[in-house]
């Protein structure tokens, strides 16, 4: 099991160790729910991984026949897309890194509500329950995850799949919101004396942001699923232009959630890369006040852009103007950033241990996909590549190679502290070699796809669009093997053997997660520490 | 010539045939009539080629902003190169304590935003372009249904048909899989046409990439979209919008003809219209390339004429 030390330091109490049902399932512990969530995190990424692999396959030639039904696609490309964000990307950094630093980071014993914790653990573990169920059950959820109306109404999703998906998104919604609430009372309340919010480590302030995204936005997300429920089972038509509704609107409610989940999917990244650029170059991060307030901003600007996604949907010319504009915009704050790391790094003494490579590798696809990006906030652009290869080359570039780059930069970074084993450092290396190529190979021959024209969600496609297609599930396939070398590191990191320092990364390694052993015991930070 | 010159002239010269014939080469595909066909090619790597002036807009603004962000990408990677090599653990072990530097921090606000402005300003001339709809020479209401599109002509009344895609099993010679309709949508070339686009379903998306022209189908709900196709030919899109089993099989052909013979078969679709036939276009297509030989040959003679009357000048 894990080797997180259960003895406490105190000699006052006696705790008696808790069993197995106790620990894992009733926890209450910021470290063994960040554990929960870091390793159903691994296991939504290895299905989401598989739907995506069977994706590419189905793709690398014209006229293939893996899979064979337009409906069977839909709901393979429907799952894929929420694993990989619901219980992948935002378990594993929220969650997962989250939890398991951010109470450290500020010097408190644990989260403000520690059973608040577990709940927000468990709905999620029975939304991807649902989800599954959505891909499997029937037909399947045949709508992208995205869910517009009418598609998504049960005149043309009849059955029970789309239902339990969006049961399973208000229920990881729910787990989210809680875990909102918690790390913003934690943050605000339990930060040891001495620590002020101009004090907090850049990763704190990146899951503070996150917090009040979520907290903001999850709720119109239930809203708009609540609608589409109700139209699609109560009779309503929210959404239903017969009725006297419009599909539209579901597009601004869900956008408007969408938007600003994207930021929080890429904020916490933000606050990982700035721990590790900061410990591999020796030095303090660049601009700190500026760092801070540059995720501030993004947050901020984050929701007021969400019509961007609608270029081509129902909106007024002028709305088109406003929307690039202030689309454009938060290209300045994460500007900001880009330069900042460099900066950072400037001066510094750069070890390239694989933490390090994952993080530079970030800055610079991010920056790739960041570009795109630019490219696609321009209305009269989009008119061109909305839905096509391009949007899911730039979102990949982002995703695939921003915040999953991120999360595995965290990974190899805080798996000694977490775990008390070290990684294995060639094997790492190599691992993150396979993985950039892999995804690099599958991604950047998708703006050519998408500039040629080709749609996505497509299962199928014309002749001429069969090259870059191919080459494309060539780097899928590589990026697949690359997962194996993971898996292989999982096992040296978990059949090892040895004892590591406190601070294992040495002295560019400042916050206060390296000043408690490795592992980190069980409860730290119970007698209050002074920061100075 | 001395033989090294020889090799070089022949060279040049083969070069030259084949840039002039390359070009040609690409977009000379054409249909089993020889009208000329503008659907997408293998390993293309940028937009296809543009048949309409808003396209051509959106292609010169997409170059515009793409070597800005080009030069960001490029000036980032460089930073990150310079960074790793120069300030290695090995050649730099100590690190400075460096962590403000206002005159930069400025700059790097500054400038960026300042770039920002430059990309928004021509970008906005796109935008209102495309929402001209003023001085158009006809509509044409396009309907998205699973899994096919619908087009009805208002100023031909009765003119109003379905186009499916052909099977993969019944595509012949000239036609492209996955692209061929069976009654393509028939338009006048070099002439304003308004798309008013709607869904008798889910949402659907009209998008035809060589023209620019892409619109969600949304059912109770009407958008417009407005195009120019610059030259006659054959030109295909498809359905850019989940929309169900289908959603992949569901493309868009649209048949440019020059204004005379699109008058012609819009007066033959009227007339069939009764019967619910859509006129075959491919006799059309025929007599447009006839017509166009011809004027091309007249003006051939022109030329020879002007040329004789220089020559008779200069032996004058």
């Amino acid at each position: 099991m894990s080797a997180t030390a259960l003895h406490d330091a105190h000699g006052e109490h006696a705790h008696h160790q808790p069993g197995f049902f106790r620990r894992w399932v009733m926890s209450t512990n910021h470290k063994d729910i960040g554990t929960l969530y870091i390793t159903w995190a691994i296991i939504a990424a290895i299905e989401g991984g598989v739907l995506s692999m069977i994706m590419r396959a189905q793709l690398a030639h014209p006229n293939n026949t893996i899979i064979t039904s337009g409906q069977t696609w839909n709901a393979i490309v429907t799952a894929h897309g929420l694993l990989m964000i619901f219980f992948f990307v935002m378990p594993a950094l929220i969650g997962g890194f989250g939890n398991w630093m951010v109470p450290m980071m500020i010097g408190a014993p644990d989260m403000a509500f520690p059973r608040l914790n577990n709940m927000s653990f468990w709905f999620l573990f029975m939304a991807f329950i649902f989800v599954n169920l959505g891909l499997l059950v029937g037909a399947g959820s045949g709508v992208g995850w995205t869910l517009y109306p009418p598609l998504s109404d049960i005149t043309y999703q009849p059955g029970v799949a789309v239902d339990f998906t969006l049961f399973s998104l208000h229920l990881a919604g729910i787990s989210s919101l809680l875990g909102a609430i918690n790390f913003i009372a934690t943050i605000l309340n339990m930060r040891a004396p001495g620590m002020t919010m101009h004090k907090m480590p850049l990763f704190v302030w990146s899951i503070l942001v996150t917090a009040f995204l979520l907290l903001l936005a999850i709720p119109v997300l239930a809203g708009a699923i609540t609608m589409l429920i109700m139209d699609r089972n109560f009779g309503t038509s929210f959404f239903e232009p017969a009725g006297g509704g419009d599909p539209v609107l579901f597009q601004h409610l869900f956008w408007f959630f969408g938007h600003p989940e994207v930021y929080i999917m890429i904020l916490p990244a933000f606050g990982v890369i700035s721990h590790v650029v900061s410990t591999f170059s020796k030095k303090p991060i660049f601009g700190y006040l500026g760092m801070v307030y540059a995720m501030v901003a993004i947050g901020f600007v984050g929701f007021v852009v969400w019509a961007h996604h609608m270029f081509v949907s129902g909106i007024s010319v002028d709305s088109k103007v406003y929307f690039e504009a202030a689309t454009l915009v938060i290209a300045v704050p994460t500007g900001v950033k880009v330069f900042s790391w460099i900066a950072t790094m400037w001066g510094g003494s750069i070890e390239l241990k694989t933490p390090m490579l994952w993080a530079i590798g970030f800055i610079f696809m991010f920056v790739l996909g960041g570009a795109t990006g630019v490219v696609l906030a321009n209305a009269g652009l989009d008119t061109e590549l909305h839905n096509t290869y391009f949007v899911i080359a730039h979102f990949h570039y982002v995703l695939s190679m921003g915040s999953v780059f991120a999360i595995f930069a965290g990974f190899y970074y805080w798996i000694g502290k977490m775990y008390g084993q070290p990684y294995p450092e060639g094997a790492a290396k190599l691992h993150f070699w396979l993985f950039f190529i892999g995804v690099n190979l599958t991604f950047f021959p998708q703006h050519f796809l998408g500039l040629a024209g080709m749609p996505r969600r497509y299962p199928d496609y014309p002749v001429a669009f069969a090259g870059w297609n191919y080459v494309s599930s060539v780097g899928a396939l590589i990026s697949g093997i690359s997962t194996l070398v993971f898996f292989y590191i999982l096992f040296k990191i978990f059949t090892g053997r040895q004892q590591l320092a406190a601070n294992y990364w040495g002295e560019g390694a400042t916050t206060l997660e390296w000043t408690v052993p490795s592992p980190a015991p069980h409860h730290t930070f119970e007698d209050v520490p002074v920061i100075r | 010539m001395k033989r090294s010159n020889k090799y070089l002239f022949l060279g040049l010269v083969g070069f030259a045939v084949l840039a002039a014939g390359a070009p040609m080469a690409l977009a000379a595909a054409k249909n089993a009539v020889g009208f000329p066909v503008h659907a997408p090619t293998p390993w293309e790597w940028w937009f296809q080629p543009a048949a309409s002036p808003i396209q051509k807009s959106i292609d010169w603004l997409m170059q515009f902003v793409l070597w800005i962000m080009a030069g960001v990408v490029g000036l980032v990677g460089l930073l990150l190169a310079i960074v790793i090599i120069r300030f290695r653990a090995s050649k730099h072990p100590v690190a400075t304590t460096t962590t403000h530097n206002t005159l930069i921090e400025v700059i790097w606000t500054v400038v960026p935003a300042l770039l920002l402005v430059v990309i928004f300003v021509p970008s906005l001339n796109l935008i209102y372009e495309q929402s001209n709809y003023t001085h158009r020479y006809m509509t044409v209401k396009v309907t998205g249904h699973q899994w096919y599109w619908e087009y009805d002509y208002p100023a031909a009344k009765g003119v109003d048909f379905t186009s499916y895609p052909i099977p993969d099993n019944q595509i012949k010679p000239g036609q492209i899989a996955r692209l061929s309709a069976d009654h393509p949508l028939v338009l006048p070339a070099n002439e304003k046409i308004v798309f008013k686009i709607t869904s008798a379903d889910v949402l659907h998306s009209f998008f035809i990439p060589s023209l620019g022209v892409q619109r969600y189908a949304i059912p109770g709900q009407y958008w417009h979209q407005w195009t120019k196709i610059d030259a006659p030919g054959i030109y295909y899109g498809e359905c850019n919008q989940i929309c169900g089993m289908n959603h992949d099989n569901m493309p868009i052909e649209i048949v440019a003809l020059p204004l005379k013979q699109f008058k012609a078969w819009l007066a033959e679709a009227k007339a069939d219209a009764a019967q619910g036939n859509v006129p075959p276009v491919r006799k059309y297509e025929v007599l447009a390339m006839a017509d166009a030989a011809k004027k091309a040959a007249s003006r051939a003679q022109g030329h020879i004429a002007l040329a004789s009357a220089t020559t008779d000048e200069t032996t004058r």
